[in-house]
């Protein structure tokens, strides 16, 4: 009888209970106070520094390193706060590396960047620590927004108008709120229950009435939200998944990469999860990245990345491809899926090889199979239930400026409106600054 | 091979590098272990008159003022002169002296300013074949308040009567220890030097506060609660040292005087440039204190690579070499006009020398698209902060304008010769110039 580390198939417990926690532990340790203080220490204070200009919320990095170095990482916080509400989420989840620690002048001078994440959760760990909340609301001026979802733009929004003095009724479809804090993101990024807390933390402000189990298309019209209040704020993200287009993609374990990222992020038990002996994720980007990691952290004995164009393509960071690579994941490049072959279950993939042509990416008519147990399909997300009237562009709803869209009185922002990179980050910033679109409007 | 020996008053020690009279050099257990660690010379810790020894305070002793990742930059001190009877101290130190002859070791002293207190002890540590003396008129707490250390050391009159006092008293050589708060230095080493002094050593310590307890508002070191200045010493105290020794060295009146150099001498390049600045050697104590008596090997080792390097056989060939180019700001030379460059190869673009000059200078270093920072030389004044603030070395560097050229700011022609304030002609008190 095979080990259980080796056992065929789709199977639970490939590793110890002691094994896996050590594997999900923090990606990257919190800092001591000294190591902070030293990490903060090298930030050169830029003028007009480059690495706020990199920031998709615009947050005064250096001036919070450097209430960190003058042993204030609560004040320091506060900077953050003032521009990122979910810098707590931010400071784990950012590819910092294609952002400000990218931009930070000591990456130039000796690619070594400041330790820009890991120095913004020690500030919001610190704020956060104190169970209070920085920010209070205005007087009402007694209007009522509706947002629908409560992932990163929404909760963003909602907590700036809720700041503002409106009030605010977030829908969401999950039994939770938090998007895809909640549900996406790799389980090492965001540990110990951080996004549930953070979003506890963040309904502090008051004002934020969250209602799950409501969506759009299933029992919420966008027209009733108009009626009822005085703007909507769209931020559904994209719960549409790619299907995979190849022969037998259909087969018992070929499931959606999210799906499995997400029953991975909501188990009670890591041990009792099951996951592939030899699995292969078919993408290149980020969630296929997360897929590829935790498959090879819960004891499968071959993961292999399978992403059809080459390396400078890949969606994934160097990084994340690095990371990857550290963990075991074999990465392959020019290769698509042709074929998933089994006798109901899926046993083998069939990758072709791929070629740039013309700038046309064609397949060499060369083919490799690998054994498979499990398939994970993370080749892009779509937009679903779109509200009817709300153009769209390029497949997601069109914006004009801070998140107006086609539609009067109706603001969208985050993964579903068309812009701007899938970034927590950037989905923060436009839900922001939707928020402050629609006091505006609502003011005038 | 350099040779390091060194010739201090017709004291011989093998390097430069003295223990300074502090806390490593209280006793034969601390002073053999730095002899053995490689120290060239000791300056024992400062004795008191024979009776009941005095006492220390029973709290924290030391304050510091620490840089990046606690670096040690400055320590401050409330200690006193040594708390162990004299007669121990005594027996001590010739039996010290006895065992490393090719070693320096000096005492110093610190009692009352009676004759008779110091024709008491003058004797005493002349029969332990200690090789010289220094008198503490420096140390600016505590025993300052019983009319000793920098209470001498501030009135000129008193460090002569003393220092003559020794001189009649002892044969072998004295050392007057200068406290370096006091308005000009130079007053109390001529007063050193009109006593007989055979030789001056400075800086004492510093008088000064580290810190304030924000949560108790005591001074650091606090004491139940209370904190009193004390003396000021390490890396954050050299430039004041430096300039100090400068003008004793290159006072007519004191010219010829010899130096010994004291104050954060970290490492072989501060004792270098001690020695340049006219010092014939270097005392040390925060350097030891911070990291223990190994600390000497690396200036060792460094001064004479230094010293191979740049082709100076012996220490005695660098002491001074750097006085002559000491001088008053009135002779500096008004015609040498430099601007600032900036590589743009080596610029990470942080933008520090914009905002420094834009905000606190000239204007004189402009932003352009792309964070490309330029120089507008008909605004720089060429102060030099740019290159102050550069976190990249050798990335801004100031480059003189040849005579003949014109300076875009002030649109005058370079001129080849040399000229001075005292000639030019915004000068009131400009002598007649052709």
């Amino acid at each position: 009888m095979a080990t259980p580390s080796r056992a065929p198939g789709i199977a639970p417990g490939r590793l110890s209970s002691e094994e896996i926690a050590a594997n999900f532990k923090d990606l990257h340790a919190p800092y001591a106070a000294h190591e902070a203080s030293v990490a903060a220490d090298r930030c050169y204070f830029c003028h007009d520094a480059p690495c706020v200009t990199a920031c998709p919320t615009s947050i005064d990095i250096p001036l919070f390193i450097r209430q960190i170095q003058t042993g204030q990482p609560e004040a320091a916080a506060r900077t953050i706060f003032d521009q990122n509400i979910l810098g707590g989420m931010c400071a784990r989840v950012c590819p910092t590396e294609t952002l400000c620690e990218e931009a930070c002048v000591r990456e130039a001078a000796e690619g070594k960047p400041v330790e820009i994440g890991r120095l913004q959760r020690h500030a919001t760990d610190a704020l956060m620590a104190r169970g209070v909340h920085p920010f209070t609301r205005a007087e009402p001026p007694g209007r009522s927004i509706a947002v629908v979802g409560a992932g990163p733009a929404g909760l963003a929004c909602a907590h700036r108008l809720a700041m503002l003095g409106h009030d605010v009724v977030v829908f969401e479809a999950r039994p939770k709120p938090g998007g895809l804090n909640e549900f996406g993101i790799a389980a090492y990024k965001s540990t110990d229950g951080f996004a549930a807390a953070e979003v506890d933390w963040l309904l502090q402000i008051g004002g934020i009435t969250i209602e799950t189990g409501r969506a759009l298309g299933a029992g919420l019209t966008l027209d009733g939200l108009k009626a009822e209040h005085d703007a909507v704020f769209l931020s559904i993200g994209l719960a549409g998944v790619n299907a995979l287009r190849a022969e037998g993609g259909d087969r018992t374990g070929v499931v959606p990469a999210v799906d499995f990222i997400a029953g991975l992020r909501q188990a009670e038990d890591l041990s009792a999860l099951p996951v592939g002996r030899d699995v292969v994720v078919i993408g290149g980007g980020m969630t296929a990245v997360d897929a590829a990691v935790q498959s090879r952290l819960l004891g499968a004995e071959t993961v292999t990345m399978a992403y059809r164009r080459d390396r400078p393509a890949m969606g994934a960071s160097v990084y994340e491809q690095d990371l990857a690579a550290s963990k075991g994941v074999r990465l392959m490049f020019n290769v698509t899926p042709v074929a998933v072959h089994g006798n109901g279950s899926v046993a083998e993939v069939e990758l072709a090889y791929t070629e740039t042509v013309d700038g046309k990416l064609v397949e060499t008519g060369e083919t490799i199979r690998l054994p498979a147990d499990q398939v994970f399909v993370a080749i892009g997300q779509s937009l679903s239930a779109v509200p009817e009237g709300v153009a769209l562009e390029g497949g997601k709803i069109a914006v004009e400026g801070p998140g107006r869209t086609s539609m009067p009185g109706v603001w969208a922002g985050g993964d579903c409106a068309a812009g701007g990179e899938d970034l927590t980050v950037t989905a923060v910033a436009e839900g922001r600054d939707a928020a402050m679109d629609i006091h505006a409007a609502l003011s005038a | 091979m350099a040779d390091l020996t060194t010739d201090f008053l017709g004291i011989r020690s093998p390097n430069p590098f003295w223990l300074a009279s502090a806390p490593p050099t209280d006793k034969e257990y601390n002073v053999r272990r730095a002899f053995e660690a490689g120290w060239g010379g000791v300056v024992w810790k400062t004795l008191g008159e024979a009776g009941p020894p005095l006492v220390n305070v029973n709290g924290p002793r030391y304050g510091v003022v620490h840089g990046a990742d606690r670096r040690v930059l400055g320590l401050n001190n409330i200690e006193l002169i040594t708390d162990r009877p004299l007669e121990v101290n005594l027996e001590e130190i010739a039996r010290v002296k006895a065992d490393y002859p090719d070693r320096a070791l000096v005492v110093s002293i610190m009692v009352p300013c009676e004759e008779a207190a110091w024709k008491a002890i003058l004797p005493r540590v002349a029969e332990t074949g200690a090789d010289g003396i220094e008198l503490n008129f420096g140390c600016p707490h505590g025993m300052s308040e019983r009319g000793m250390g920098s209470a001498v050391g501030q009135v000129p009159e008193y460090i002569e009567m003393v220092t003559r006092w020794c001189k009649q008293n002892y044969d072998r050589p004295v050392i007057v220890k200068l406290t370096p708060n006091i308005t000009d230095i130079r007053q109390p080493a001529r007063a050193a030097k009109n006593g007989g002094a055979d030789a001056v050593s400075l800086i004492n310590t510093v008088s000064s506060i580290t810190s304030v307890n924000l949560d108790t508002f005591s001074p650091e070191p606090s004491i139940d609660g209370k904190g009193s200045h004390g003396g000021y010493c390490g890396p954050a105290v050299k430039p004041i040292a430096l300039n100090m020794v400068a003008e004793i060295a290159r006072d007519p009146e004191t010219y010829g005087l010899p130096i010994s150099g004291i104050g954060g001498v970290t490492t072989w390049r501060d004792a270098a440039e001690f020695l340049a600045l006219g010092a014939g050697n270097v005392q040390v104590c925060t350097a030891a204190m911070t990291y223990g008596f190994k600390v000497v090997q690396e200036m060792i080792a460094g001064l004479s690579q230094w010293m191979d390097d740049k082709g100076h056989a012996s220490v005695a060939d660098i002491v001074g070499r750097a006085v002559p180019n000491v001088t008053d700001w009135q002779y500096l030379n008004l015609n040498y006009i430099t601007k600032a460059r900036i590589d743009q190869d080596a610029c990470i673009k942080c933008g520090r020398c914009f905002a420094a000059c834009e905000d606190t200078s000239h204007q004189a270093i402009l932003m352009k698209p792309s964070r490309v920072f330029e120089v507008d030389d008909s605004e720089c004044v060429a102060c030099n902060l740019c290159v102050d603030v550069c976190p990249v070395e050798d990335c801004i560097t100031m480059e003189q304008l040849a005579p003949g050229q014109r300076d875009p700011r002030t649109g005058q022609v370079v001129p080849a010769e040399y000229g001075n304030w005292t000639t030019h002609p915004n000068n009131p008190m400009a002598k007649a110039a052709k």
